[in-house]
């Protein structure tokens, strides 16, 4: 489409900014608006988090108390000691299943398309789904452990959901199923991305299937790891929504979680002052993250550019 | 000995025949180079005789052995690509034993291997570096090195030097040559560029539409190009082709460019017997650009009289080395490369000078080469 604008002499710069108001309008004003709105409550929260404040903000300094009241609270150890497993085996267990699955698929298989299809799905169904169906999957009198029941395997025993020491897994079992098609997806389209020439290098030389890939293919698919290790730690840091409708943080607080705990200190015990000094404390840990990851880029980017 | 030998093979996707019945025969320690333009089947030749790709029909043999169904690994070859294909995450060294490490190679006997190699092409000091810190030239004698290391029957070459800047790709040309001469490997290369052909092979297979046009030696490619396309395809500035009518007068045989009309051009031609039943009809001339000069220059070898003829000149190229200049022959454009000394102007007429014993005659309707 061309749009014939009449550049007078004199004044183009003027047309030329009419033409492209919409353009300024469209990006600029969302992105000014949503980039104040995650400044201004950042910092809000960050403020907050130094005051008394409790059911209403209230203004006033008590320095570090809320942090020191929140990090000694047992609810958040727990929190932390659940995210440290379910974040490490979350992260890695969804990399080597999505890993897997797009090796099986990048043999040419038939029905590629389908299966991608499928196992990508997953991404579009919202958390809160998953969990309410899993819950119902994983609970001993509703799903898998009274289907076996039924069919004649009465010893079986499947209450992972019930157990304190192995609630907290379902969470992984779940979160997995939602997000290693992800995975795969980054996987595939780096396994498709390389060259075939080293490929066909590699048969020459006589590499059979196992040693291609350990030694040849994925060496090259690190840079994709590490962008899928990022995006799914900050997923399981920030994860709410599927704990709340999986298990809701039990049984009791067996699985809880650090978001888990910044709703609960401030929308059910309004102790806004320590919820916002929890939620300052789950921004450091995503933050742990995204800064070496942001840092690790800048250093890649400049690499590529002086070679 | 035959290291290779490819009998009616062929090779269609779809509807698509890529490749039409090749037949080729290569001796032991010939630098083979298959050339054509892009899209003329001989990078999917290449993947066939490497078994990275199936043939449609016929078959291969390397060294006396018949290796359709020979996995690559298994083929004794060794390849070396355009965009190099050095496993990344793997240093020089590493690059280099692979192939060895697949088929388990001791040690020892690697260490000795590597060596030899790295020696044999200086890139020693680079054993310990990752590809990504090479130029482009060291990535080149990495992946040679790679090919080298394993003493192959066959060495396959796909456009290496493509991928190289154009002072570059002229060191390596000469280093590849002078490689060939020194271990008497059998190498089969394949490029787009007649001038790599015409450097570094003892014989060229020019390709065009999936069919070998012409398999010779370099000089017989040159002077006697089987057909149309292979004289238009090699050499820089490509051969004039011309249409002209064969006559005879007392003399023998004359060629005759622009027949009827007042320039017309009248080329005694002697040694041409071979044309002689073409007498009174219209052949396609062929004559290089070097084979047209300044007026006043003698060719080498040449007897009797020079053929000296007076044209217009239409435009004239220095290039320094020589001066190319576009004139009419009896009407008809052609190329010449004169003297870089002199300069005639254009909207002249200038004198001449033809070595008419190198013209070609060509068959209009098959574009065979007739003498």
């Amino acid at each position: 489409m061309t749009i014939a604008v009449s550049t007078g002499p004199g004044r183009p710069a003027a047309s030329e900014i009419v033409r492209r108001l919409p353009e300024y309008l469209t990006i600029w004003v969302p992105l000014l608006l949503s980039a104040a709105h995650l400044i201004a409550f950042s910092l809000w929260t960050i403020w907050i988090s130094f005051t008394p404040s409790t059911l209403v903000p209230v203004t006033g300094w008590v320095g570090l108390r809320n942090y020191s009241a929140v990090a000694a609270s047992r609810n958040w150890q727990i929190a932390l000691d659940n995210l440290l497993l379910f974040g490490s085996a979350f992260v890695l267990l969804s990399l080597a299943t999505g890993l897997i699955l797009a090796i099986l698929l990048d043999q040419r298989i038939r029905g590629e398309n389908l299966l991608r299809s499928i196992f990508l799905y997953p991404l579009a169904v919202s958390f809160v789904v998953t969990g309410t169906v899993w819950s119902w999957l994983l609970n001993p009198g509703l799903g898998i452990q009274k289907l076996v029941h039924d069919l004649g395997w009465t010893s079986f025993r499947f209450d992972w959901l019930i157990d304190r020491d192995m609630a907290i897994w379902t969470i992984v079992i779940a979160a997995i199923w939602q997000s290693s098609g992800f995975a795969m997806a980054l996987f595939l389209a780096g396994l498709r991305s390389v060259d075939a020439d080293l490929i066909k290098a590699a048969q020459i030389d006589g590499a059979g299937a196992i040693r291609m890939y350990r030694r040849v293919i994925l060496p090259t698919l690190w840079p994709i790891t590490i962008t899928v290790i990022v995006i799914q730690l900050q997923f399981a840091i920030s994860t709410f929504d599927l704990v709340r409708a999986l298990t809701n943080g039990g049984p009791g607080i067996a699985t809880q979680l650090p978001a888990l705990v910044v709703y609960d200190l401030m929308f059910q015990r309004s102790l806004l002052g320590r919820g916002a000094a929890a939620a300052v404390l789950m921004l450091l840990i995503l933050l742990a993250v995204l800064l070496p990851y942001a840092a690790w880029r800048y250093i890649q980017r400049r690499r590529a550019k002086h070679a | 000995m035959t290291a290779l030998s490819i009998r009616a093979l062929s090779k269609r996707y779809a509807n698509l025949e890529v490749l039409k019945g090749i037949d080729l025969d290569i001796e032991s320690g010939e630098f083979t180079v298959l050339v054509g333009p892009s899209g003329c089947g001989k990078s999917t030749l290449l993947n066939i005789v490497a078994g990275l790709d199936r043939a449609s029909a016929g078959t291969v043999e390397i060294g006396g052995r018949v290796v359709n169904d020979v996995p690559p690994k298994d083929r004794d070859i060794a390849m070396v690509f355009q965009s190099y294909a050095l496993y990344p995450s793997m240093t020089v060294r590493q690059n280099i034993t692979f192939g060895m490490e697949c088929r388990h190679v001791p040690k020892a006997e690697q260490e000795k291997a590597v060596a030899n190699v790295a020696k044999l092409l200086q890139i020693e000091p680079l054993l310990g570096r990752k590809p990504s810190q090479l130029s482009g030239g060291q990535r080149q004698r990495v992946a040679m090195g790679r090919a080298l290391v394993r003493d192959p029957l066959l060495f396959l070459f796909d456009e290496p030097l493509s991928n190289l800047d154009a002072k570059l790709r002229v060191e390596m040309r000469m280093e590849i040559k002078r490689l060939h001469q020194r271990i008497g490997a059998t190498i089969i290369y394949v490029t787009h560029d007649q001038i790599e052909a015409m450097t570094m092979a003892t014989r060229i297979a020019v390709m065009h539409r999936g069919v070998v046009q012409q398999f010779a030696d370099p000089d017989t490619v040159y002077r006697y190009p089987a057909n149309l396309f292979v004289a238009r395809f090699m050499g820089s500035p490509p051969m004039n082709t011309m249409p002209a009518r064969l006559e005879a007068d007392s003399s023998g045989l004359v060629a005759v460019i622009g027949a009827g009309r007042p320039d017309e051009v009248r080329l005694h031609l002697q040694g041409y017997d071979a044309a002689a039943s073409y007498v009174g009809r219209e052949v396609v001339l062929g004559i290089r650009p070097e084979c047209i000069a300044e007026g006043d220059r003698a060719f080498a070898g040449a007897t009797g009289a020079p053929v000296v003829v007076t044209a217009p000149v239409e435009m004239v190229e220095p290039t320094g080395a020589e001066t190319i200049v576009l004139l009419r022959l009896g009407g008809e454009p052609a190329q010449a490369r004169i003297s870089p000394d002199v300069r005639p102007a254009p909207g002249e007429l200038a004198p001449f000078a033809l070595d008419t014993r190198r013209i070609c005659l060509f068959d209009p309707e098959t574009e065979r080469l007739i003498a």
